[in-house]
């Protein structure tokens, strides 16, 4: 038996770096770091701009500039580079600046294991900023997701004035992989536009949807105010005013209004199934060969596979609600997005299915369902 | 006064603090440029007292972190890439201490800016703690008897980066040509202006005057210059592509696999096991197959073990974890500690063994030869993957020949000398 589409043999970061530039993405700004260190790679021979950062709080603060001034950032890290630009990525919050961090999951606590993939930092990112505002983030489950995932993460940063996540694993990014290129389609450049009013231009004056429009530092039309502290429309610093205290509540209600606009899950409802499985990222390949397994064995079984996790989907929890039981797949020790969905409390009949240092196996999954 | 820039009147600083007197000559400086235009000035300011100064300006500004605003500027200013363009930074000793390391590398690359540090020597904003710059002798909140060692010389350091100017001097009088000078510098300007805090500064310092401290400490009016072009943007044109230069494989041979084999190969670094590996998958391909690679080597690349963890299917690999291996391929003690759990876990299938190595337990059969001599060590991981598809036929020896002309490798070791090879180990 012979296969005779061409394939290639590629890795998924060559498809998260492609992505991200074919959508917009302008200036990589890198340091290296295990096991990111590809998507450095290979931002280096496709970013119009790159430049090597001495460090990962500069990163941050870099790319905070060249988003002010009008360029599309990107940088990929792992924990201990997240750890340092945790200020940073509040500060670019804060400021509505739009820019793309690649975040590729390795086992910790601390420096861990470098080359050891991991899914445990999706507690930190579903609370990075300080107020619990989310910030939204996209993790691929598969190969074809590196490369449409990138480039959403550019459209929605853009959209909604904000930094974007797209959250990875080691696994996901280094592994080899026989891959039919030509199934991936151009993806088209997110199309940018400024303010452009006579008016006089008031940075954080929200439209309809909570997103304001943008401008660029150094307009020759307009002065640009942009500020990390809080502040009015104007972005002048207040303490709590009412309208400093609008503006801050519609930090989040941009994120949670245009939800609908960067929805990413693939839900495989089963009627009349009593058991979903849930999982993300590196974790879903399991989920999906688990449940492909159990349906030959006749069981009725509904898959959920979440590709946006933060802001929560209220799909997953309508999902969640319409099965008795829950098995949800995740490689890190204590269930982190089943605590955010489910509580500390947990539900009747959710479990989960967790391990570190190792992926997590279809055969596992599959005897959770069977218990 | 309104002035063109900024509002001069009624800053927002204590009565008698030298940022209120830097900022009335920063508008006269400022002015002093050649058509300046207010939006072609931009003011990047820290946290602080001297950070709140942002609201006073007409220009664009962006009001950042503590200590962070000359790396955010930097950001800036490369974004920009326009000389017409000023960029001032507004940040205090307190935020020069935290941030300095964003200072030097600016200084280093020599980027479009001016930095205004306004050193009162101690945080303000905070009750007046000391900072790196603070001087020796000098008395502050949490150092009631004085610092007992030298502060910071800032100019000093940003020279030694590379800064094109650094200037410092007293926040007293009529400052704005060296600032003027400052702002006319073509790359990275920094001003020192050394302040005494009015509130913090004189409670803890009582009596003292400003040139006294000074003097005592050593912190004295200095410009250091140094003669090097600012630093251009980096912007290049678009790369290519990525997918233009990933070859494609076409699957041109047929293969006798039934369903997946997964497998190891490992041994020591340098040994080109990965490359085998990769060889091995690539043959795979050719003959239309699915296939996953991973490696596993230590932090340091170049020592101890090298592991290829390999899948090999006829349908769509989707999971791409080994719980139980059906081939061990192993060519030195290093890859036989590495995969030893993996080999110890086989409940079938074949380990294919260098005979310099002892055999484990396992249920596999075992096989060894002596892989490491007919080529050498570091093409002992070749040689076994050969072997293992002349062996197991699960795709034809052309295949895997095939993949071996198109690598780098085929410079080294033709397929001439891997046939002989073979024999050889046969």
């Amino acid at each position: 038996m012979t296969n005779t589409a061409k394939k290639s043999l590629i890795d998924a970061s060559r498809l998260m770096i492609e992505g991200t530039v074919q959508a917009g993405g302008q200036v990589f700004v890198g340091y290296p770091i295990t096991p990111a260190n590809l998507l450095y790679s290979y931002s280096s021979k496709r970013f119009p701009t790159v430049l090597p950062a001495p460090d990962e709080i500069s990163t941050l603060q870099f790319m905070s500039g060249f988003s002010a001034a009008g360029k599309f950032p990107v940088t990929a890290t792992s924990f201990p580079g997240l750890a340092l630009m945790i200020e940073s990525i509040g500060m670019a919050f804060m400021m509505e600046l739009p820019m793309v961090i690649m975040l590729v999951q390795r086992m910790g606590p601390s420096t861990g294991t470098a080359t050891c993939g991991a899914q445990g930092d999706i507690g930190l990112i579903g609370n990075i900023n300080s107020g619990g505002y989310p910030i939204p983030t996209f993790c691929p489950s598969t190969f074809e997701d590196c490369y449409t995932l990138s480039a959403e993460a550019v459209k929605t940063a853009i959209e909604l004035r904000t930094p974007v996540f797209v959250l990875t694993s080691k696994e996901m990014v280094m592994t080899l992989k026989s891959f039919d290129l030509s199934t991936l389609k151009p993806i088209e450049p997110v199309k940018r536009t400024w303010y452009s009013s006579e008016e006089k231009f008031v940075p954080y004056k929200p439209d309809a949807n909570g997103v304001p429009d943008f401008l660029p530092v150094g307009s020759p039309d307009h002065q640009v105010r942009i500020t990390a502290s809080t502040h009015d429309q104007n972005a002048a610093l207040q303490h709590s005013t009412k309208e400093a205290l609008a503006n801050i509540e519609r930090l989040r209600f941009k994120m949670e209004h245009n939800l609908s606009g960067y929805s990413h899950y693939d839900y495989d409802k089963v009627d009349n199934a009593d058991t979903l499985v849930f999982s993300y990222g590196i974790s879903s390949a399991a989920a999906r060969e688990a449940v492909t397994n159990l349906r030959k064995d006749g069981k009725k079984v509904s898959l959920l596979v979440a590709k946006t996790l933060f802001p929560v989907l209220p799909e997953y929890l309508e999902a969640a609600r319409n099965h008795k039981r829950v098995v949800v797949a995740e490689e890190n020790q204590r269930g982190q997005y089943r605590e955010i969905l489910f509580g500390l409390n947990g539900r009747d009949g959710v479990s989960g299915i967790n391990c570190i240092g190792r992926l997590i196996t279809p055969g596992e999954i599959e005897e959770e369902v069977c218990k | 006064m309104s002035g063109v820039y900024l509002s001069t009147e009624n800053q927002p600083f204590c009565k008698g603090c030298g940022h209120t007197l830097v900022g009335r000559a920063i508008e006269k400086a400022l002015g002093n440029l050649d058509n300046l235009d207010t939006l072609d000035l931009v003011v990047v300011t820290d946290i602080g007292c001297i950070g709140i100064i942002d609201k006073q300006f007409k220009s664009h500004t962006v009001h950042g972190l503590h200590g962070r605003s000359v790396a955010l500027a930097t950001g800036i200013s490369m974004g920009l890439s326009d000389p017409s363009k000023k960029i001032i930074v507004f940040i205090g000793d307190g935020g020069a201490t935290i941030g300095l390391h964003h200072i030097l590398e600016a200084a280093h690359l020599n980027i479009n800016m001016t930095v205004l540090v306004h050193n009162n020597m101690l945080y303000g904003m905070t009750g007046g703690q000391p900072s790196g710059l603070t001087p020796q002798g000098f008395k502050t909140l949490t150092m009631p008897d004085g610092r007992m060692d030298h502060g910071t010389d800032l100019c000093q350091l940003v020279h030694s980066a590379g800064a094109a100017y650094a200037r410092r001097l007293y926040a007293m009088g009529d400052i704005s040509e060296t600032l003027e000078e400052a702002f006319k510098v073509d790359g990275f300007s920094l001003v020192e202006a050394v302040e005494f805090c009015p509130s913090h500064g004189i409670k803890f310092n009582p009596g003292k005057k400003l040139h006294e401290l000074t003097d005592e400490a050593g912190l004295l009016p200095i410009l250091l210059e140094n003669n090097k072009p600012p630093h251009i943007s980096a912007e290049k044109v678009d790369g290519e592509s990525l997918f233009t230069s990933v070859k494609e494989i076409d699957a041109e041979f047929s293969h006798n696999l039934d369903g997946r084999i997964s497998l190891i190969l490992a041994g020591s670094a340098g040994e080109g096991v990965q490359s085998a590996a990769e060889l091995l998958a690539i043959a795979a391909m050719s003959c239309g197959l699915s296939v996953t690679k991973k490696g596993s080597y230590p932090v340091t690349v170049g020592v101890g073990f090298s592991l290829s963890e390999l899948i090999i299917s006829t349908e769509e690999i989707d999971f791409t974890g080994i719980s139980r291996i059906d081939a061990a391929l192993v060519t030195s003690i290093d890859g036989l500690k590495k995969g030893l759990a993996k080999i110890e876990n086989m409940t079938d299938g074949t380990l294919y063994l260098d005979t310099s190595l002892e055999a484990p337990e396992t249920a596999a059969k075992v096989e060894q030869k002596d892989y490491r001599k007919p080529m050498g060590p570091r093409s002992a991981s070749l040689l076994l993957a050969a072997n293992f598809v002349k062996e197991t036929g699960f795709i034809p020896m052309e295949a895997f020949y095939k993949a071996l002309a198109a690598s780098r490798i085929s410079k080294a070791i033709p397929r001439e000398k891997l046939e002989k090879a073979l024999e050889e180990l046969n």
